[in-house]
């Protein structure tokens, strides 16, 4: 298929553009395959790039032969384009409909994209699970890598490679994905150097409505535990709800069978009831006319608040599992793909200091979100504005990422990167020029070949000049856990995100340009102190050299 | 003395308000203070608590482990002892009762309290505000505003200070007219002078005009005020309180001025609430935030229920139209509402807040305050509950206006030389009666309580060690660019001010503080300066030059977008708490002593790794124990942990 055949109007003069906060700006609007581009054609003006893939939904109305089209992109931002001739703006209108909602992945931007920058450090070969194995095989020898996903037949959303007991077989390991929701047998996800103890996830077990058991299920996570040991499994779902899916073949572990695990049920919302949260929230963050008790009662029914809690409680709980009791967790929902994800990844950020570093939190999304098969195409197919009929679309990662600036604002020296750097996350993982985010597996991707036709994120982000972006100039290693407060009053709304268009940040920006300052300067007069007392030393003992010899 | 019946009890239980967890320790009465020393000797933490400073003590009925003792406190502490003995339970409860009643002034802490000072210095202290001086700053007098004598011997108004400033035009028979035809007799009088206009702030109290009744002088009042702004031709009337308000007022022959009779005024309701509403609404938001194991939605919709941010945006948006009225229009505005000194007093004063870059300052914000709500009398007294109760007096509009300055230093960063942690401050002492400055209703009772020759003053004390209250990334070039300060009032840029309202609840605030954190680097900038200097002048005697320090301007040319959304956060300052402690325990007691601790701890800012964090003992109990869902204690457990 040919773009060209989309752009029926591929230009058009005299368009106008208005943003909230932005002086407006007049100029030409250009449509290419992947991009709406508005310039002025003059110097000194911003131009508008905008991907087709960030366009989450389109507005059109008309004034007479005025037409407007109201862009709503996935990161939020809210565009107005007015464009004289009626036709023309029919035209735009259609084409940015059928580019924005181009189905095959190959036809997406990042197939076409050609950096501008030279590739130094490949980020698809940034992460090789045998690395961080090879960490792991210097702390204990418990554990070993199989290659039974190796053609992905165990587990299709799996790698290939798998971490799991070193004692538990390959075949064993196949009985025990049977077992589990999609193949997805529990594998080592964090192994807690300071005690030995483990986060393991899976998907639920099948045990259905009469109690399946499976021997090698039992034995795989038993595996895991030391003598005399016990551990947690932590369901993210209600009981009521794992009770319901027994209907459809799901269900839980049954103490019976598991004695030496105990359940803990949590209650984090399922995929649809988040995107319809983040829904509401960010139509309640958008209406302007909101009095304060109107403001407040719409934040509070959409619910985004409450889910952050949740998630992070949770999180918060399976660190302590480890940490504080230390008992070994097991986590997982109903696929393993989502809640599960968010809280092994939360608690290793609360337990691991490695994670908090820039190159240490990469990995962790690699390793605990890309690797370990969030179908990041799916979730983050549509966002707040989709008006359509959603499919599978939910804001998991976003919620992951909230929940992250949440601990960095309640840690705000304890982590290498800055604010910046998840609102980056944020917008790649809904429309981005880089393959990282494209697909919803290892084994998709794989098929797609992403690593030989598109750029890597990481690519991108780890050149020095990129990365001072996000780089926290508070930063101080902190090699502790780090506890947040879940109490309501210590969650914020991540106005970062949330409200970014909605507010002017130039004294807040200013501010922060300030507090780098005061930093640098900081750092700067102590290295002038350093070396100037070095000089005197220097002429010191010259001086008393010269005396000696007199 | 003779009130204190057990001056020490053992063994008792200090309850944490949120979690299960809870302190041993001993209880001391003292004359002025609640003292809880902690018993275990290597952590062991102080509580003091300023009998002013409770507001409630309540005695819970009898359990098991000892008798429940739950003090409430005015600066939003809430403690909760249990004593063993029954007997020593109620001794402190009924002592406690007397001294938090006290019957007279002389009983207030400001009149023991001793900060080792000569007569000279505590002279000086009183002398810093002067606010003759501060209406000559303003341009007042001028020729078109004058100094009136006529209420120096406070005849005319018994509540306005000496010295107030009226229209040249304005002769004494036209205010004392005035002034009969306004309740309590708060004819209108200027409090703000915007210079570049020649606009003039002017308040006063409503109008008795009944349902017909006019007031010649008082309508000349009103014209004089018009005609001393060459800028514009007509004024504002803000009548603060809602029109509803306002009309039932009329039956009690008061009301609201009648724009058929006063010529060139353009009258305006801005909807504040009543005192009682405040209150009301203060003790929900209260009510809600302190509810142990609070889910998200219920703190929203508490938040919600109270009302309390839809009051304090009531106030803002009336003091961003008073501003804009003045600095945009050059119109100039007479501000009322029933008596003209609550809901009057914190529209001036955030309004002048706004459009003065002076009042950002802290000296500024203590002429401020000394102007708008201490001269022009303010209830202190009333509202705070300083003596002779009346329940119905008290409500938290000078906390209101305190909140309202924070909301803009949120939006604003750089443009105030304070940090939110003076504004705590200030808040403690309006309550703690330990200063002499809020003593009181009014001018006239604090001269009859010779408080400048009794008591001494907060702003000295507090200026003594402004160190701690400075906001680090105060630009006072921001002043030049942003003169006037233009909020937001989305209604999304209203915050829950957590650091005020869960102050103590220690566990909720972050747990590494931008503002301690920045506020320390800059210390050390200046100690670093001071050690090149030296290094260099040393340097020289080898005759060697160095080059000379970058010049310390900020790097504008960044075009990141990187933001904190918040930089005043946490815990302020402790480290020099701990100094002054040891200079002047008796003024420093209550904080310091409870701080110390913690910050002498030097990790106190990454919490959660102390070995003295307990691990909770419901989550292994509940391993054998067959009840199913094993939810709900260890949702206290993280609770107890986290919060």
């Amino acid at each position: 298929m040919e773009f060209a055949e989309l752009i029926k109007t591929p230009r058009v003069d005299g368009v106008v553009l208005r943003r909230p906060f932005m002086p407006t700006v007049e100029g030409t609007l250009c449509l290419t395959g992947h991009h709406l581009i508005l310039s002025s054609r003059q110097d000194n003006t911003e131009e508008l790039w905008l991907l087709h893939a960030n366009i989450d939904s389109t507005e059109k109305r008309f004034v007479g032969s005025l037409g407007t089209i109201i862009v709503k992109c996935k990161d939020l931002r809210v565009i107005q384009l007015d464009i004289p001739g009626m036709e023309e703006c029919l035209n735009i209108a259609s084409s940015i409909e059928a580019l924005s909602t181009l189905d095959s992945v190959s036809l997406m931007y990042p197939f076409f994209y050609r950096p501008l920058f030279e590739v130094i450090e490949d980020g698809w070969q940034s992460f090789v699970p045998e690395e961080s194995f090879k960490d792991l095989e210097s702390m204990t020898d418990e554990w070993r890598l199989s290659e039974v996903n190796k053609d992905f037949s165990v587990c299709p959303s799996y790698p290939s490679l798998l971490t799991v007991p070193r004692d538990i077989d390959d075949e064993s390991l196949c009985k025990a994905a049977s077992f589990r929701h999609g193949g997805r047998f529990p594998v080592l996800s964090y192994y807690h150097k300071k005690n030995g103890m483990v986060i393991m996830r899976a998907a639920q077990p099948l045990t259905g409505t009469n109690g399946r058991r499976c021997k090698e299920d039992e034995k795989l996570i038993n595996a895991t535990l030391c003598a005399g040991k016990r551990g947690y499994i932590i369901d993210t779902r209600t009981i009521a709800v794992a009770q319901q899916a027994k209907a459809r073949g799901g269900g839980f572990e049954q103490e019976a069978n598991y004695p030496q695990w105990r359940r803990i049920h949590k209650a984090i919302e399922r995929s649809n009831v988040l995107q319809d949260s983040l829904i509401k929230l960010v139509e309640a963050c958008n209406d302007q006319s909101h009095s304060m008790d109107r403001w407040l009662s719409k934040l509070e029914a959409s619910n985004w608040q409450s889910n952050v809690k949740e998630i992070l409680t949770t999180a918060c709980l399976a660190a302590q599992c480890i940490d504080r009791e230390g008992a070994s967790v097991l986590v997982h929902g109903t696929e393993g793909t989502d809640s599960t994800l968010q809280v092994t990844s939360l608690a290793q950020i609360i337990l691991d200091p490695a994670c908090r570093t820039i190159r240490g939190f990469e990995v962790l999304i690699e390793r605990e979100w890309l690797q370990a098969g969030h179908p990041f195409q799916q979730r983050c197919a549509q966002s707040a504005y989709s008006n359509g009929k959603l499919r599978s679309e939910a804001p998991v990662f976003l919620l992951f990422l909230d929940c992250v600036w949440q601990i960095l604002r309640q840690f705000p020296c304890s982590f290498q990167f800055n604010e910046n750097l998840l609102i980056m996350l944020f917008e790649h993982a809904y429309a981005s020029q880089f393959g990282t985010f494209l697909g919803n597996c290892v084994a998709e991707r794989g098929k797609l070949q992403l690593s030989q036709k598109t750029v890597s994120l990481w690519s991108w982000v780890n050149r020095p000049q990129e990365l001072e972006r996000f780089l926290n100039p508070l930063y101080e290693p902190n090699n502790l856990v780090i506890w947040p407060s879940v109490a309501p009053q210590s969650l914020l709304l991540w106005e970062g995100v949330f409200l970014r268009w909605n507010r002017s940040t130039k004294c807040l920006d200013e501010a922060y340009q300030e507090m780098v300052h005061i930093i640098e300067y900081n750092k700067e007069l102590q290295n002038k102190v350093n070396s100037l007392r070095r000089q005197l030393a220097q002429l010191e003992t010259e001086d008393k050299m010269v005396a000696d010899l007199k | 003395m003779e009130h204190i019946r057990t001056p020490k009890v053992e063994q008792v239980k200090l309850l944490d308000r949120f979690s299960n967890k809870s302190v041993t320790g001993t209880l001391h009465l003292t004359a002025t203070h609640l003292i809880f020393v902690e018993s275990n000797s290597t952590s062991a933490q102080e509580i003091w608590i300023l009998h002013h400073h409770i507001a409630s003590v309540e005695k819970l009925s009898l359990t098991t482990s000892g008798c429940p003792l739950l003090i409430q406190c005015r600066n939003f502490r809430l403690v909760h002892f249990v004593i063993p003995r029954e007997r020593d339970c109620h001794d402190i409860y009924s002592s406690l009762l007397r001294l938090l009643r006290p019957v007279s002034y002389d009983e207030l802490y400001a009149f023991s309290y001793n900060p080792k000072q000569n007569d000279q210095q505590r002279e000086e202290g009183w002398q810093l505000i002067d606010l003759a001086a501060e209406f000559e700053r303003m341009g007042v007098p001028c020729d078109q505003w004058q100094l009136t004598d006529v209420n120096r011997e406070y005849k005319v108004c018994k509540t306005y200070p000496r010295d107030v400033y009226v229209p040249i035009t304005a002769s004494k028979p036209i205010i004392v007219g005035s002034s009969k035809f306004r309740s309590k007799g708060r004819f209108p009088v200027l409090t703000y002078f915007y210079q570049e206009k020649k606009a003039a702030v002017c308040r006063c109290s409503q109008p008795l005009s009944g349902f017909s009744a006019r007031c010649l002088e008082d309508e000349h009042m009103l014209q004089a005020i018009s005609k001393a702004n060459h800028n514009s031709r007509y004024i504002y009337v803000m009548d603060t309180r809602p029109k509803l308000n306002a009309l039932a007022n009329r039956a009690a022959g008061k009301g609201y001025e009648n724009e058929d009779n006063y010529s060139n005024i353009r009258f305006q309701f801005v909807g504040i609430e009543n005192i009682h509403v405040m209150r009301g609404s203060l003790q929900k938001l209260l009510e809600g935030v302190g509810t142990r194991s609070l889910s998200m939605t219920d703190y929203l919709v508490g938040l919600e229920n109270s009302g309390w941010l839809r009051h304090i945006k009531a106030i803002m948006d009336a003091a961003i139209f008073l501003a804009k009225a003045v600095t945009v229009e050059g119109a100039s505005v007479l501000v009322h509402c029933s008596d003209g000194w609550d809901r009057t007093a914190q529209v001036c004063a955030l309004g002048s807040l706004l459009m003065d870059p002076y009042y950002r300052t802290i000296k500024g914000f203590m002429v401020l305050i000394e102007k708008d709500w201490i001269s022009f009398g303010h209830k202190f007294a009333d509202r705070c509950d300083q003596l002779d109760p009346d329940p119905k007096e008290v409500s938290p509009i000078f906390t209101q206006f305190l909140e309202c300055v924070w909301q803009l230093t949120e939006q604003f960063p750089q443009a105030f030389e304070f940090s939110e942690w003076f504004l705590i401050q200030i808040h403690e002492h309006v309550h703690s009666c330990q200063f002499g400055n809020f003593l009181g209703n009014s001018q006239r009772q604090r001269e009859d309580l010779q408080l400048k020759e009794r008591t001494y003053s907060l702003w000295a004390h507090l200026l003594s060690e402004n160190q701690n209250y400075l906001n680090p990334l105060f630009s006072p070039s921001f002043a030049e660019s942003h003169p006037v300060l233009e909020p937001s009032t989305q209604a999304y840029h209203f915050k829950f001010w957590r650091n005020m309202y869960n102050q103590y609840d220690r566990s909720m605030h972050p747990r590494q503080s931008i503002l301690k954190h920045v506020l320390t680097l800059q210390e050390s900038n200046r100690e670093l300066e001071g050690t090149v200097q030296a290094l260099k002048t040393k340097l020289q005697k080898f005759g060697v030059n160095t080059s000379p320090l970058k010049p310390q301007t900020p790097p504008r040319e960044c075009s990141l977008p990187p933001r904190p959304q918040s930089l005043i956060l946490g815990a302020p300052l402790l480290s020099r708490k701990e100094v002054q402690q040891e200079e002047d325990e008796e003024v420093f007691g209550e904080e310091a002593r409870e701080d110390a601790p913690a910050s002498t701890g030097g990790e106190r800012t990454v919490e959660g790794s102390s070995a003295t964090e307990n691990s909770y003992g419901e989550l292994m109990g509940s391993f054998g124990s067959k009840n199913e869902p094993g939810v709900v204690t260890l949702e206290f457990g993280v609770a107890r942990m986290t919060c």
